[in-house]
Order: C-alpha cells, then structure tokens, then sequence
C-alpha cells in the first residue's frame, strides 16, 4: 500500500483521529455487544468463544483509542474516548451497533465484520503510518480466528436444519444493508488511501466480496441483492440502537464525573 | 425442557509446550472434531497453556480394567532388576 | 468457585450399610487412608459416587449461574480495562462450570441430566448468587468476599480423594486468586475515591458480609454429611472451620479499606487469637436455599431462557455434522 502511497501527501491530525475512531470504535461497539452475551449463549463452549472475541476486540479498542488519544494531543485518554464522548462523535459503522437478536443474527453481524476486518488490517499491516500498522499486525492474528469461528457457525446454522437455515438467511436478509456503508468511500477514506495510511475501500470490498461468497456458498445461503440505501455511521449518524448502548457504556462515568476507577 | 441428548463427548489433550508430552486435561462436548478443536481452546487455553491441542472422542478410548490391575501391573514390581539402582557400583568406578 | 456447604442441604442421607461388598469398601477405604486417588474406573461404594455427583454438579451450577450477576454489569464497567478484566473473569466462571461438569461426568452422569436438573428447580446452587448486584460495588465486594470464602473453601478440595475433580479443582484454584484480588482492588479504587464512591463500598459490604459467611454452609452441629465426607476425604475441614478462618482473614482487609463489618457483636478475642462474631441469620439461608431468595427466580429464568433460545442453534449444529459424517462415510 505504501508503495501507492504518494510521499507528499499529508493527511491533517484531526482527520487521522477520525480515521482511527472509525476503526476502534467499531471493535469497541462490537465488543459491547458480544459483552451483553455472556453467561447467556447457547452452550457454555459457545459463551466461551463469544467473550475471547469480545476481549480481542476491546483489545484493539483500546490500542487504537489511546493512540488515537495521544494523536489528538487533547489530553484524551482511551477511556475518555469511550466513556464521555456523545452519540454523533462515535464512528463506528452502523452494522456493529445492531442489536444481538437471536444467536444467528449475532453469528452474521460477526461473520460480515470480522471478514471485513481481516480485510482491512491485512491491508493496514502495510499502512504508511507505523504505529497503526503495529496495532493492525497484532489485530490480524485475533481477527484470523474471529473469522473462522463466526464462518463455522455460519455454516452450521446455514446448513443445519430447515429451521436453522430459514433464521439466519432471514438474519443475513436483515443485516445485510448496513454492509454497503463499509465499502462506499467519502472524503476521508479517500484522503486516507492517497496517503497511504489506509486501503483503496473499493479493493477491499471486492476482496472481502470473494471471501463472503465462498462462506455463503458453503452455508447454502443466498446472498442478498446490493441496498438502496447506505448508513453513515462512521460519519457519526447512527441508527436507533446505539443510543441506547451508549447509556449502558457511559453511565457510571458519567454519573460519577471525575471519578477514578 | 430436556434435549434428547447433549453434543458428543471429546477427550481433550494439550502440549503445554514443544518440548512435552500432550497431556490429558479433561472434555468438552462438541458435534464433531473441528468444533471440539475449538472449544478445547476456549476452554482450556485462556492463560496460553497450550501450543497444541488433540482432542479423541471419549468413547473412542480403551481403557485398561482396573479390576484386572493385579495382572496387568503387579508383575512388574519384582522386576527390581530393572533399575539402575539394584546395581552397587564401586565409587572408584567413574561414568558408569 | 463457590462450593458451600452445599452437601449438607437437603440431600438423602447417605448410609454407608447400604454398601454390600464389605471387602471392596475396605480395600477402598484404605487407599483413601494412604492418600492415594480415586479414579473414574476404580470401584467406589454408590454413596461416595452420588455424593460427589451432587456435590460437583452443584458446584458447577454454582458456576453457571454465578456468571449471571456478574455479567449484569459487564455493559456498565466503568473503564474499558475493568470491563475487560471482568468479561474474563465472568469467562473464566463458564470454564470452571464447564471443568467440573466435565469432571462429574466421569462418574457416569451426563452434562444434559445435570443441567436439566438445574433447569427444573431440582438441583442446588450457592445461593449467594440469588442476590441482586446493584451498584459497580458489588463486583469488588463479590471478587473480594464471595471469591475469598469460595478459595477457602476450595483449597482443600485440591486434595479431594477422587481425582477427577482435585485435578479439576487446582486448575480453578489457580485461576481464582486473579478474582480474589481484581475484587480487592476495585474496592480500594472506591474506598480512597469520592464520597459517592465510598459510600457504594460501605453499601456492598453491607449486603454481601452476611451471605459471604452463610457460603460456608450451616454450623457443625446443623450438618449431617461432614463426618462421612471428611472420612472419605471429599471434604478436610468443617464449615465452622474454614469461616472462621475467613472471617479472621477478612476483618483486617476491611479495616484497611477504611469500611466496617456490619456486626456490631465483632470483635477480637485476645485469648483465643481469633474474631468473635455475630448470629448469623440462618432462617435467612434456609429461605434462599428453598428458593425464596430475592433473585431465585430470575436467574432460573435467565438460564432457561438460555438454554431455550439455544436449542435451534446446538439442533442445527448436531443436525450440520451428521450430514457431514454421513457424507464423508459415504465418500469413504
């Protein structure tokens, strides 16, 4: 990627904190939501795997937060990030904050994300911006195994039962929408990709396209057909639902202002 | 309320690190070998105690009885024999 | 964690007449004497069979449902370290459920039996876990109390004689002590913080002391399977033992935390070199034993509720790697 990276290009500060956000804020909501899972899975193994995701996940959260924090020089510390920060300053796309549902929609929402993610830090290992490419080294190994957990559920729960294959394609009708948001670049992921700092967001949807689709296929699901209409969560426009996750996150930090823990 | 049944039994064991023996650390249940290769690392690897994991279904295991263990085990124990130790060795006899 | 003196509630007494093969009990009996362990095959009179049958699985459902309070409030965790730390930690509570069903099936009794009889009321579980946890306070005061009078308890059981669950049960002791001591530390962050702050440690003690002390199961005289227990070495100390060894270890940490023991009748005995302390209020345990606590009935529900909504998803799964089987025979 550095290769295509043109050396005179900068990207200004506050710009390459809102591109950092947009990445650990995803994993962070993400991990929120598989947080709400635990001591309630379906098998106690499957709580297991659930919440190593989680914690890899608020693993990276972190990483990316505090370097996000340090970047920005405001003073801001990762937990400062997550906890006092309101609704439209979180990036995080719009498909991570959709609720749990049942364990099927949880697998697809995971499934759709941690294929997007592998893509994506795959490509961030090269990033021209060293610390991000260190955090993406890390995040890849994690992801790798993200990916093969929530892909072998997906072909059970697809190729199960009559039962099972009914839900989680409905599941996968349902989400699918909100994937559109991950590939579709503005401004900022533009200027990001000329820098170098990140990937081309086209060349990874197609790459994180082939992967889906060899999973889907396996699974015996249908693939849904491309949605109208596109999210802006990484814009800080979100859904109804991430309200709501924000209040359970915040709300000891925010009852108890300054406060140490 | 009641599944008819649970997910098979696996035995699970673990190479704490190269170097050692995989070691029998307990089962998990899973539908088959890949899911139970699975649960045994989030089960029994949170703390990295393990580089490798084999996992067997239990009721592929034969087990000796311990009721025959008289004939199985006793036999040996009058082997002393056996062990370096029976010998007395001169101390001026070095490297032996 | 969390045994407590579980073996004592409710249970069928066990009669050692009811072992016929007189010699096979000797012979058993002696190598319990000469500290040797019990393994899966050996032969073992059915009383020392079902007697650790329920005591595992109690234990383990103790585990399972013990995830729940705690979890409630992994969304709320107030840094994202603390949330990490107690994500783990809840984790780590499914795993020790999930050694100790793994170490009561080797005695013959399916994980499925053991959870549905959880699921139908009919088995026990600690029942410090039918209290509600209301405030970020009480995941120190479960860590620091509910975890340290579990440890206690289970330190011991590391020598059980049926090895199974001693070797299951050294592997939860070491990871315990993590929980013992994140607990400690969330109520030093509250103790030496804000007034609020304070305030919800004192508070956490308040609720939790009395239910920490009742974990270690009714006193000696009230508890009719600690002798046979102890003989067969499934159990090494009595409950009035091991909480007085709780209670000595615990008033100087609470000092040290600046907030009082909710027993005005505590105090040191010089002479005796350890705490007096107040009644506990057994009619109390008995109530929450029976089902009558303030949160029984949720965390029964949260847990059937669980295992309802899973079923489609472990169908599917058993349904997906038969076919599979079934195909790779075929092509065999």
């Amino acid at each position: 990627m550095s290769a295509r990276a043109d050396a005179g290009v900068t990207v200004a500060v506050p710009d390459r904190v809102r591109h950092l956000l947009r990445i650990a804020d995803t994993s962070l909501v993400l991990a929120q939501r598989l947080g709400e899972w635990v001591g309630h899975g379906p098998a106690i193994e499957e709580d297991l795997g659930l919440a190593n995701t989680a914690l890899d996940l608020l693993g990276q959260a972190r990483l990316l937060l505090a370097y996000a924090g340090e970047l920005e020089g405001r003073g801001r510390s990762e937990d400062a990030l997550a906890f006092l920060r309101e609704e439209a300053d979180f990036l995080n796309a719009t498909l991570a904050e959709q609720p749990n549902g049942d364990f099927g929609d949880t697998i697809v929402r995971q499934f759709l994300i941690d294929a997007y993610q592998l893509e994506l830090y795959e490509q961030l290992m090269t990033s021209a911006d060293p610390r991000l490419a260190e955090i993406a080294a890390k995040a890849v190994k994690e992801t790798r195994y993200h990916l093969r957990f929530s892909s072998a559920w997906l072909v059970r729960l697809g190729d199960g039962t009559a039962e099972s294959h009914g839900r989680v394609q409905g599941s996968l009708d349902r989400l699918w929408p909100f994937t559109r948001e991950l590939f579709d670049a503005d401004n900022l992921d533009r200027a990001i990709a000329v820098a170098g700092i990140g990937p081309q967001l086209a060349a990874l949807g197609a790459a994180w396209s082939a992967r889906v689709d060899a999973v889907l296929a396996e699974a015996m699901l249908r693939r849904p057909a491309a949605s109208p209409y596109r999210w802006y969560g990484k814009q800080g426009l979100h859904s109804e639902h991430l309200g709501y996750l924000l209040a359970d996150l915040q709300h000891l930090q925010r009852t108890h202002a300054g406060a140490s823990w | 309320m009641s599944d008819a049944h649970d997910w098979p039994l696996y035995e699970i064991f673990i190479r704490a690190r190269g170097g050692l023996d995989h070691k029998h650390v307990g089962s998990v249940h899973a539908v088959d070998a890949t899911m139970a290769v699975e649960h045994a690392r989030d089960v029994y690897t949170r703390r990295q105690e393990g580089v490798s994991i084999w996992v067997v279904r239990s009721g592929d295991i034969v087990a000796s009885d311990p009721a025959e263990s008289d004939s199985l085990f006793e036999p040996a124990r009058d082997k002393i024999y056996r062990h370096p130790t029976f010998y007395d060795i001169p101390k001026e006899v070095e490297t032996l | 964690m969390y045994t407590q003196g579980l073996l004592e509630q409710g249970s069928k007494t066990v009669t050692v007449a009811a072992v016929e093969d007189a010699e096979r009990l000797q012979r058993f009996e002696a190598k319990i004497d000469a500290e040797e362990k019990i393994e899966p095959k050996d032969w073992m009179p059915d009383a020392y069979r079902q007697t650790l049958i329920r005591q595992i699985s109690q234990h383990a459902h103790s585990e399972i449902v013990g995830m729940l309070p705690e979890g409630n409030w992994i969304t709320r965790a107030p840094t994202l370290l603390r949330k990490s730390i107690l994500i783990a930690k809840v984790q780590d509570e499914g795993g020790h459920g999930a050694y100790l069903y793994s170490a009561a099936e080797t005695l013959g009794i399916s994980r499925a039996e053991m959870i549905d009889q959880l699921l139908a009321g009919k088995a026990k579980y600690s029942s410090i876990f039918n209290y509600p946890t209301l405030s970020w306070a009480d995941i120190g005061a479960i860590g620091w109390l509910v975890d340290g009078a579990a440890i206690m308890n289970q330190i011991p059981l590391c020598r059980c004689s049926y090895g199974p669950y001693a070797r299951a049960m050294i592997r939860i002791c070491k990871e315990e002590s993590f929980h013992q001591r994140q607990g400690y530390d969330i109520m030093l962050k509250l103790a030496r913080g804000t007034v609020g702050q304070r305030r919800m440690a004192q508070d956490a003690l308040d609720r939790w002391w009395w239910p920490s002390l009742m974990m270690f199961g009714p006193p000696d005289g009230a508890s009719q399977h600690t002798a046979l227990s102890v003989r067969w070495k499934i159990k090494r100390f009595t409950n009035d033992e091991l909480r007085q060894k709780f209670v000595d270890f615990t008033v100087p940490q609470a000092k040290f935390l600046d907030i009082s023991v909710p027993d005005p009748d505590m105090r040191w005995d010089e002479a005796a070199g350890q705490h007096r302390f107040g009644e506990i209020n057994w009619a109390e345990f008995h109530e929450v034993l029976k089902g009558n606590g303030p949160c029984n009935r949720e965390r029964l529900t949260a847990r059937r509720n669980a295992h309802d909504a899973g079923r489609w998803v472990r169908e599917a799964a058993a349904a997906y790697a038969a076919k599979h089987t079934a195909r790779s025979v075929a092509a065999a």
